[in-house]
């Protein structure tokens, strides 16, 4: 069955509920029943919950074949936790078991192998990179990975439609009832935001820490009111992987160029004004924009209201000029920002629900004035693609992309042309990650086109010198460049499904043909 | 044109390409590795034989690891590694023997 991006969505995936897109408010409204944890009474005093090790854990829950465990990703490249937990998991004997973390990468690779083994056989994520991604799309998990937005991820978990038996936390710093805090430690995360509802929604909550602090741990951001046991391993993670030192600012020209589009683009709209409000991610033009930004901030005399989402260095300069009034934050990507988080007093932490999450009452998403992002590919139905890449193979992340697209007045992708010899304007994405609907501008190296969806846009940047030109011109101009490509080898088996964030089938991704 | 021996042109850089050709055996033999094959592994292959074939090279193998090259510089590349496959070192077409 078609959905509302064109995409041919297998009837046999259109079971137990399940829908096709239907554009962006297609369930607005809908009111449901939100799923709950089993617990159970505490009376007695406590004197803590730590246990010895991650196999006592194990005894103790219970655990056994079939179960889902979920893992945060603010550790990122540096993580151990994910890898740690699995490998327990894995010499105890135990398979069929589902992963439902909020982001897997290369720190995760060794993941690929139990998928290949069959002792993995679900994955559900935000984002799905090195090898674990490329076992996905040789087709080795025997159940249909699930891709959701970070937003789409807790609306998931709320409505029910995934159920965490077991959620290992990674926390830099623990008490010994669990009260859990991104900071004090020595694998400085931050924030612990994305975990949240995983805390909230989960069987068991295990807090693992490398630094066992004394009770209480506050203010914490996983409350040991919802953890089962807190083990104490020697180390969680890799320091200099987990908050890198702040990113230079690009240097490459086109990155710079593209960057003082964005920010031209954000001056000539109306909703430059003060107090407003903005996003954006941690790529190269995106961060650069921020440079771009403080000239025009003080030009205008406007101040930022609030920043949102991963936070990097320029955001906190910002807040540390006084150009922007608050960040609420979601993850650090550097040192810089961890540092800042709960020290500055107008720096704050969310959880993933207040960030982006449709199945709740009030997300911040959906007061956001502009976004900047990144895309791997954008076509001329202005749809975007974030996880697979030209040779079809998942190495992406939709993350916060679908739901900051779809909440921001004006959102913006920023990317080159052309990469290499890939077109990154194309004529039709090889996923849909954001639909087009949502996507207001798109800013590259060789001109700028705006959704005719949205004219107002239009007309309010045909009084600046900015080079406009439509989507169509982009791509002919980049298939002029690198030329027409042929199409990607898919086999019909549905490896994975791209699921909107309101929970309807937004895409899927098919297994690719391995070329030789 | 005569090639009298292997030659090399290009680096593994991103947006290039390393073309080696081998001269002898039957025909023109083509090998690709390349980052972009599934959806230009077609025309890198048509692009190598038509450079190939109008510098008059007939009997070679042609070794290809593509980094993302633009044609004109995959053309490049195995027009400046056939003059160095026959030994030519002056009078070079600048400019590209191919138009």
């Amino acid at each position: 069955m078609e959905n509302a991006v064109n995409r041919d969505i297998p009837d046999e995936l259109l079971v137990e509920g399940r829908e096709v897109y239907q554009g962006p408010n297609h369930r607005q409204g809908y009111r449901y029943k939100k799923a709950s944890p089993k617990s159970f009474i505490q009376t007695e005093r406590q004197e803590g919950k730590v246990v010895s090790s991650l196999r006592e854990v194990l005894e103790l829950i219970g655990f056994h074949d079939g179960m889902t465990v979920s893992f945060h990703h603010h550790f990122r490249d540096g993580d151990y936790v994910v890898n740690l937990v699995m490998k327990e998991i894995v010499d105890m004997g135990f398979k069929d078991i589902t992963i439902a973390a909020t982001s897997l990468g290369s720190a995760n690779d060794p993941v690929a192998d139990y998928i290949e083994q069959g002792i993995v056989t679900g994955i559900q994520t935000s984002g799905i990179r090195g090898k674990i991604g490329e076992m996905v799309s040789h087709g080795k998990l025997k159940t249909t990975a699930i891709l959701r937005s970070h937003g789409g991820r807790v609306r998931a978990i709320e409505e029910g439609e995934v159920h965490i038996d077991v959620a290992f936390i990674g926390a830099p710093t623990s008490d010994c009832l669990g009260n859990a805090r991104g900071k004090g430690g020595k694998s400085d995360c931050g924030v612990l935001g994305y975990h949240e509802v995983d805390a909230r929604y989960a069987d068991y909550v295990v807090v693992i820490t490398d630094c066992l602090v004394d009770f209480p741990n506050f203010p914490p951001s996983i409350e040991a009111s919802y953890v089962d046991y807190v083990v104490v391993m020697d180390e969680i993670g890799d320091p200099k992987k987990i908050a890198t030192a702040a990113a230079r600012f690009s240097t490459d020209p086109r990155d710079l160029l593209m960057a003082e589009y964005c920010a031209k683009v954000i001056e000539a709209t109306p909703y430059f004004k003060d107090g407003f409000s903005f996003q954006t991610g941690a790529g190269g033009p995106s961060l650069a924009a921020n440079r771009f930004l403080e000239p025009i901030l003080r030009k205008h005399g406007i101040t930022i209201g609030w920043i949102i989402g991963g936070i990097t260095a320029p955001a906190v300069d910002l807040l540390n000029k006084g150009l922007v009034k608050t960040i609420i934050d979601t993850q650090d990507f550097d040192i810089t920002a961890v540092e800042s988080v709960g020290t500055h007093p107008r720096h704050f932490v969310m959880s993933t629900s207040q960030y982006a999450s449709p199945s709740n009452k009030s997300a911040f998403v959906n007061m956001l004035d502009y976004v900047i992002l990144a895309a791997l590919e954008v076509d001329v139905d202005f749809n975007v693609n974030v996880v697979t890449g030209s040779d079809g193979v998942l190495r992406g992340a939709p993350g916060g992309h679908p739901d900051t697209a779809a909440g921001a007045k004006c959102s913006i992708i920023v990317t080159p042309l052309v990469r290499g010899r890939m077109a990154t304007i194309c004529e039709s994405v090889v996923t849909v990650t954001t639909p087009g609907q949502d996507v207001d501008v798109v800013v590259t190296d060789y001109g700028i086109a705006v959704n005719p969806r949205r004219p107002e846009l239009l007309e309010a940047l045909k009084k600046t010198k900015l080079p406009l030109r439509t989507i169509e011109e982009l791509q002919q101009e980049a298939y002029s460049i690198v030329g027409t490509p042929d199409p990607l080898p898919f086999k019909d088996r549905v490896v994975a499904i791209v699921e909107a964030r309101d929970g309807t089938i937004l895409d899927v991704v098919h297994e690719i043909d391995p070329i030789e | 044109m005569q090639l009298r021996k292997s030659a090399m042109s290009g680096t593994l850089e991103s947006s290039d390409a390393m073309v080696t050709l081998e001269p002898g055996g039957e025909g023109i033999r083509v090998e690709i590795t390349s980052i972009v094959k599934a959806q230009y592994g077609r025309q890198i292959e048509a692009c190598v034989r038509e450079t190939l074939e109008r510098l008059g090279v007939d009997n070679v193998k042609a070794i290809v690891v593509d980094k993302g090259a633009l044609e004109c510089t995959l053309k490049a590349r195995v027009e400046s590694a056939a003059f160095r496959a026959a030994e030519i070192d002056s009078g070079f077409p600048w400019g590209g023997a191919i138009k």
